[in-house]
């Protein structure tokens, strides 16, 4: 594929990739920053981003797919527009990471790795956030949100669904 | 946003801008900040190395080795370039304190970090933080760049000779990666797979170059030790023990928290003093002292220091300082199931006796919690962690044998509660997949 003429990646990501090669002594040290970025913008490592990010680093696809795949946070399939991230480790576990995992569940109506129907949300059960002394801890996509209790979960929930419709409206 | 907590105990070292806006590079300054990095300039490598073995300073990441005597060990000539690496990949559970350190102080890393640079005759340093930490990412990228523009960073740092430049880097996703030769394949934009050591990182490290690797907290402490002196930081600890630590305190207390208190403080004194004691009127049943990768101690083992040294002289170790603190309404077993499917979620693979052990303790702390658990298999959990221990090339596989040797050992009555198919009273969040 030839980058130019075929690109998935915005300008601004384009932008951002060619800025970001350029510190490195070594360009593929790009590879897995760049994956995140475009998985940002794009939602999820598709096809055409890997193709794009093997051409543009200069790596054959099945050397990214085999970076990309050891990476928790990367994924091959596309996530809810939210995709809410409850941790049970140890720390959250001890002061009701479960609680707030289950009323995720009952609220979205979808279990671990679940999308809801609207493609608005998604639910994952994670590892250690570092947000242990915060505990019980979620991130909606990158936001933190601690000290949580069941009976919040409800209005986190409302706080991104009108941020998804009114991205609807201006659109 | 992290709550900040404070106790009339605690020696504010690292934190003590916290709070204060000194992300922001005029107030930093204003605050005292670069006079280390200017300081250090004017002194040269040798004297920055002698400063830091006189300090006393351990690396904060939970191994604890002498940051001095890790910088002497970099050759001065080298043909490659050599290099500072910041590990910020902070994801041992229990563990947070980096957080705050990113958000309140990044300009602290900085100074670290060519502080390190200046040491061992590096004129690159990478700061890298966890995938997760994307709005401490940003804050980081903003101070390096104001850095850049007063030019403390780029070829002339500071009007000297010198030139030290600074990339950010973001991990994806990888517990794995906190351990120093997997972060450097991560950099290189690898698996997350560790190198076979020796050669170690000193000598032949980040795209071969001798490269030095610190704990974001190690290096974030870096600038204080210079500004306070070693003698004065090593005197704040104790013995072979300099300085402060940020203790995440999490779980079963009144007052969590990141408090920084001198090495070699009590830990009896963390829980019930600092942390308020234990929530709900409840009383301790054990606590993990040093992050969830370090073997559990009893009520009876907690009148100790918190230092490298007298952890492990009571069969445990300070790790990353991360206390979880665990009331006695808790299932053992059930901790010691959710600790060990972490560490099989996060092993690489690599290396088999990892892979595979901490798989099999997985499914069978699943089953036996499950209340199908045999007499054999509480014996069987021993093996399988006793044969991980130190058969793998990092030391995942020995942070997950050895909190689950400790649970098996400490608690081998509420193991021996479970069988004959009673599932425990405690349980709530038992997933059965056996097998």
């Amino acid at each position: 594929m030839n980058a130019e003429t075929m690109t998935v990646f915005s300008p601004q990501l384009s932008a951002r990739f060619d800025a970001l090669v350029a510190k490195y002594p070594l360009r593929r040290s790009a590879l897995v920053p760049m994956l995140l970025y475009a998985q940002d913008e794009i939602g999820y490592l598709s096809d055409a981003v890997i193709a794009e990010v093997a051409s543009r680093i200069g790596i054959t696809e099945l050397d990214v797919r085999n970076v990309a795949s050891y990476y928790s946070m990367l994924r091959f399939k596309p996530a809810g527009k939210f995709n809410v991230q409850v941790c049970t480790n140890i720390s959250c576990m001890l002061r009701g990471g479960y609680e707030i995992f289950e009323k995720f569940q009952e609220e979205l109506g979808i279990g671990h790795k679940g999308v809801t129907a609207d493609g608005v949300f998604s639910l994952e059960e994670v590892e250690c956030i570092g947000a242990c002394s915060w505990a019980p801890a979620i991130q909606v996509n990158y936001d933190f949100h601690d000290e949580l209790k069941p009976e919040l979960v409800e209005s986190i929930l409302d706080s991104y669904k009108s941020k998804a419709s009114a991205e609807v409206s201006n659109a | 946003m992290p709550r900040l907590v404070s106790h009339p105990d605690e020696v504010k070292i690292v934190s003590k801008r916290f709070g204060m806006g000194a992300a922001q590079i005029d107030r930093y300054v204003e605050l005292g900040g670069y006079a280390s990095t200017r300081k250090c300039i004017e002194q040269g490598s040798e004297w920055i190395i002698n400063e830091m073995k006189a300090s006393n300073l351990r690396g904060r990441g939970g191994a604890g080795f002498p940051t001095g005597l890790k910088w002497s060990f970099v050759p001065k000539q080298s043909e490659k370039p050599k290099y500072v690496l910041v590990n910020g990949d902070e994801s041992e559970p229990g563990t947070c304190k980096d957080h705050l350190i990113f958000l309140h102080d990044p300009h602290a890393i900085i100074e670290g970090t060519i502080i390190a640079g200046l040491a061992i005759g590096a004129k690159m340093g990478f700061i890298y933080l966890r995938g997760e930490y994307r709005y401490l990412l940003e804050i980081m990228e903003k101070a390096v760049a104001d850095a850049y523009a007063k030019g403390f960073l780029g070829k002339n740092i500071f009007g000297s000779e010198h030139e030290f430049q600074i990339i950010t880097q973001t991990g994806a996703g990888a517990y794995e990666v906190g351990e120093e030769s997997a972060l450097m394949e991560s950099v290189e934009g690898k698996r997350g797979v560790p190198r076979i050591k020796p050669p170690f990182p000193a000598v032949v490290g980040l795209y071969g170059g001798p490269t030095v690797i610190n704990n974001a907290e190690t290096i974030a402490t870096v600038p204080h030790v210079i500004e306070m002196g070693a003698a004065a930081f090593a005197a704040t600890g104790s013995e072979r023990n300099g300085g402060t630590r940020l203790f995440g305190i999490s779980g079963h207390v009144e007052r969590p928290g990141v408090y920084e208190l001198p090495m070699g403080y009590s830990l009896r004194k963390i829980i019930y003093e600092v942390a308020g004691g234990i929530w709900k009127g409840r009383t301790l049943k054990a606590v993990v002292p040093g992050g969830s990768s370090t073997p559990c101690l009893l009520p009876d083992e907690i009148d100790i220091g918190m230092d490298f040294d007298q952890v492990g002289k009571a069969g445990s170790m300070m790790g990353s300082a991360g206390v979880v603190v665990i009331d006695d309404q808790t299932c053992m077993v059930e901790f010691a199931m959710r600790t060990i499917s972490f560490y099989q979620h996060e092993s690489c693979g690599w290396c088999i006796p990892c892979r595979e052990g901490t798989d099999w303790l997985k499914k069978s702390l699943t089953r036996f919690h499950a209340g199908f658990g045999t007499a054999k298999d509480i014996d069987n959990i021993k093996y399988i962690a006793e044969n991980m221990m130190g058969r793998t090339f990092c030391p995942l596989g020995d942070a997950a044998a050895m909190p689950t040797l400790g649970f098996v050992k400490k608690f081998r009555k509420e193991f021996e509660d479970h069988l004959d198919g009673k599932p425990c009273a405690f349980a709530k969040h038992v997933e059965v997949e056996l097998v």
